[in-house]
């Protein structure tokens, strides 16, 4: 049975990087990245690669730290605190995810690259405003030995700066997953300016040759390897979601003991107070979910879906009360841009749709419960 | 205490054929509700041959109160053992066998603050049904402000003498003790002057009135002690401490409440049960509230293993059972809400059986504490805001 409790590992882990983000990454360098016009900080995701952070879930063989799904959605947790700017979900949760389902040698050396910071990766699903996997479209024509790709994919998070891309597309009637360099000839990226400041790209394929080296797992049966991949990015982004959640929280909570009006601080009102108080309690239900989802994929990966989807669900239902009650407690200053609770409140937003929204998620939990 | 796993599988094993070959086949219909419920007690009359067999093999193997130490009747069991215990129950649908204030809030608070001997004298006719408690907290001026206890208990040498009035006292006119909470020192500062008493109901002076709610039934009655007189040793814990005591309890009822309608954790899903009304969940509005309601309710009971898997491990869950108290209530209100509104107007008629369920539980966010006095301890305990 699943044990619902933080490990004396898992809590040096989060003390560790809490410890790191407030120095190296804290919201104000989202701030920095933005005002200078840029969506990555190659020095930074050198770092974490170098603390374990990309290898988290690459094998030790492989030069990782192996410390699985819930240790992985620790580090989201804090990344989501304090905004911190990562190819972290993409790189070393989903396409590690991936590559370990495969694990043949060019799939492990993936692995090693991954683990030390020399690749990043992108997923590249979307075809419209809405994650659905299943209902692919673009096409990777059979041509001689290989394929030839075109279409196009969308909302490609990291895709515009990410060194591949793992692409989905059919095969006839089946899904076949690719794993190409994003310069391969016949690939356009075009990086879209979003309202997270995050990286997401629009990528257009035009007779991109691909070859039976470039299908990841089994052509025709790209869920075997993509399933796990996603659901372990799902969870991530949960917990990522969970820390914007938990960082707009813990500003408002300062800001009510702070901020005086009527000679009192505001936090003496029972009307916040209540407020607060119900946001509290819903971070806290949301980090069960999260913590369940972790412990079922280290656990019992073939059967986490439930967990999965109900972590995301909760999350984005609690990351966006959270920064609309931020941004009410906080009154006009919360509106503004020099203040960071816009920040959050954006990123909440971005974070709700990647991989799937609310209806998304608690539509597969309703159907896992009989309707 | 942990076992490896090959104890629990053992365990599991062994625990699966006993349930298998004891559980009678009427009591695996997973219901757990008001007019099911085993509550024990000298005069409970049994539902049905099934419930009392049923209630008697589980008290041979202490499975009324698992977790209880065995001497005090119960199985002994750990935590991981009692996650096993409760999937197993869960797997056949069985019943609950036995149900009571005793087992969710006494026996807990005695567990606690008792003595061995009142622990070897209460405990084991809780474990076996025989002694059926209530709880004597609220009064006429003291609701939210529950500390503000009036109910006089004078130290008379030899023994003590109440006299006051409680209310909404659960179940009084059918159980045959009560732990109350009375005032022993009217002149300390209203929390320091409470005790934790414990009176037999048939003592004289005691009577009881039941308050006939909005269901049509009355599970709540007003108790009235005129003189009564009991032993010196039926208090628990300090004397003028009963607060300390009264707040425990309230814990483990807070935890209670909040897993609420024990379908919440053993039942059958919410869209399972709606499916199975005419509306049903061919109405998108339905299906989407219940959708939300569904994923709302495995997170909470996510949270209320967390907690336990805290406990366990050594933390303390404290002042955070209000939370789950405050979200396990308005949650199962919200249930009931729907369920109310898939039956249509079939639910609408007194036979049916739904209504009462569902206006019960309207009493769940006022009960054991208001939502709001839940959020008020939160605010202030847990995220230090100021007042």
């Amino acid at each position: 049975m699943v044990k619902l409790v933080a490990t004396e590992e898992e809590v040096m882990l989060a003390d560790a990087a809490r410890g790191f983000l407030d120095a190296a990454a804290p919201v104000a360098h989202l701030r920095g990245l933005r005002d200078a016009g840029e969506t990555e900080d190659k020095a930074l995701w050198k770092s974490m690669a170098e603390m374990g952070w990309a290898g988290i879930l690459v094998p030790e063989s492989a030069g990782g730290s192996d410390m699985g799904h819930a240790a992985a959605c620790v580090l989201a947790g804090e990344m989501g605190k304090t905004l911190a700017t990562s190819p972290f979900i993409s790189t070393a949760v989903i396409a590690a995810t991936a590559l370990r389902q495969v694990a043949d040698d060019r799939a492990n050396d993936a692995l090693a690259r991954i683990a030390s910071g020399d690749v990043t990766y992108a997923l590249a699903v979307d075809e419209s405003a809405k994650f659905n996997p299943e209902a692919t479209q673009m096409e990777a024509r059979r041509e001689g030995n290989g394929f030839r790709l075109n279409g196009s994919k969308g909302f490609v998070v990291d895709g515009g700066n990410a060194d591949r891309l793992l692409v989905l597309a059919r095969t006839g009637e089946a899904l076949t997953l690719f794993d190409l360099p994003a310069d391969r000839a016949g690939i356009t990226r075009e990086a879209k300016s979003m309202i997270d400041n995050r990286d997401a790209a629009t990528v257009q394929f035009a007779e991109v040759e691909a070859t039976g080296a470039d299908v990841l797992g089994q052509v025709d049966d790209a869920m075997t390897v993509l399933k796990p991949a996603i659901e372990a990015g799902q969870a991530a982004l949960a917990a990522e979601m969970a820390g914007v959640a938990a960082g707009a929280f813990g500003m408002t909570v300062e800001y009510l003991k702070e901020r005086k009006q009527f000679g009192v601080p505001i936090g003496a009102f029972q009307a916040l107070q209540h407020r607060a108080a119900h946001l509290w309690c819903e971070c806290e239900v949301t980090a069960s979910a999260i913590l369940n989802a972790g412990r079922k994929l280290d656990e019992d990966p073939e059967n986490a879906a439930l967990a999965v989807s109900l972590a995301k669900a909760r999350a984005t239902d609690t990351v966006q009360l959270a920064v609309q009650e931020g941004v009410q407690m906080h009154g006009g200053i919360g509106m503004t841009d020099a203040f960071d609770m816009g920040f959050y409140m954006k990123r909440a937003r971005v974070g709700a749709e990647w991989l799937g929204d609310y209806g998304y998620h608690a539509n597969i939990v309703a159907q896992m419960r009989g309707f | 205490m942990s076992e490896t796993a090959e104890q629990l599988s053992t365990f599991q094993a062994e625990l699966r054929a006993w349930l298998e070959e004891n559980c009678p086949q009427e009591m695996r219909d997973g219901r757990n509700d008001e007019t099911t419920i085993c509550w024990g007690g000298k005069n409970w009359n049994f539902t049905s041959d099934a419930q009392r067999t049923w209630l008697q093999r589980c008290v041979t193997k202490g499975y009324t109160v698992p977790t209880w130490p065995v001497e005090y009747g119960g199985a002994g069991l750990s935590r991981e053992e009692e996650k096993v215990f409760h999937a197993e129950m869960a797997r056949i649908k069985a019943r609950y066998p036995l149900q009571s204030f005793g087992i969710w809030m006494l026996g807990p608070a005695l567990l606690h603050f008792g003595t061995h001997e009142q622990k070897l004298h209460y405990l084991p006719p809780i474990a076996r049904g025989e002694v059926r408690w209530c709880q004597g907290y609220s009064e006429p001026g003291a609701g939210s402000d529950l500390a503000n206890v009036q109910t006089r208990c004078e130290d008379k040498g030899d023994h003590w003498l109440v006299n006051g009035q409680k209310i909404w006292t659960s179940y009084a006119d059918k159980a045959d003790w009560i732990f109350a909470l009375v005032r022993t020192d009217k002149d300390a500062p209203k929390h320091k002057g409470i005790s934790f008493v414990l009176i037999n109901m048939e003592t004289e002076g005691v009577s009881t009135r039941p308050i006939k709610l909005i269901s049509g039934v009355s599970p709540f009655c007003e108790t009235f002690f005129d003189d009564v007189k009991f032993p010196k040793e039926q208090v628990v814990g300090t004397i003028n401490r009963g607060w300390d005591v009264a707040k425990y309890l309230l814990t483990h009822e807070r935890e209670m409440i909040s897993a609420a309608g024990g379908s919440m954790g053993t039942g059958r899903p919410l869209g399972a049960v709606i499916s199975d009304c005419e509306t049903g969940v061919s109405d998108p509005v339905l299906r989407g509230d219940a959708m939300r309601a569904e994923v709302d309710t495995l997170a909470v009971e996510l949270t209320l293993e967390r907690y336990k898997d805290q406990a366990e491990a050594g933390g303390s869950v404290g002042d955070a059972s209000a939370m789950l108290k405050y979200m396990g209530t308005e949650l199962n209100k919200r249930r009931l809400e729907l369920l109310m509104a898939a039956g249509g107007s079939d639910a609408l008629e007194w036979d049916d059986g739904r209504a009462p369920n569902w206006l019960r539980t309207k009493a769940n966010s006022i009960e054991g504490g208001t939502s709001e006095v839940m959020l008020s301890i939160l605010s202030k305990r847990v995220l230090g805001l100021p007042g």
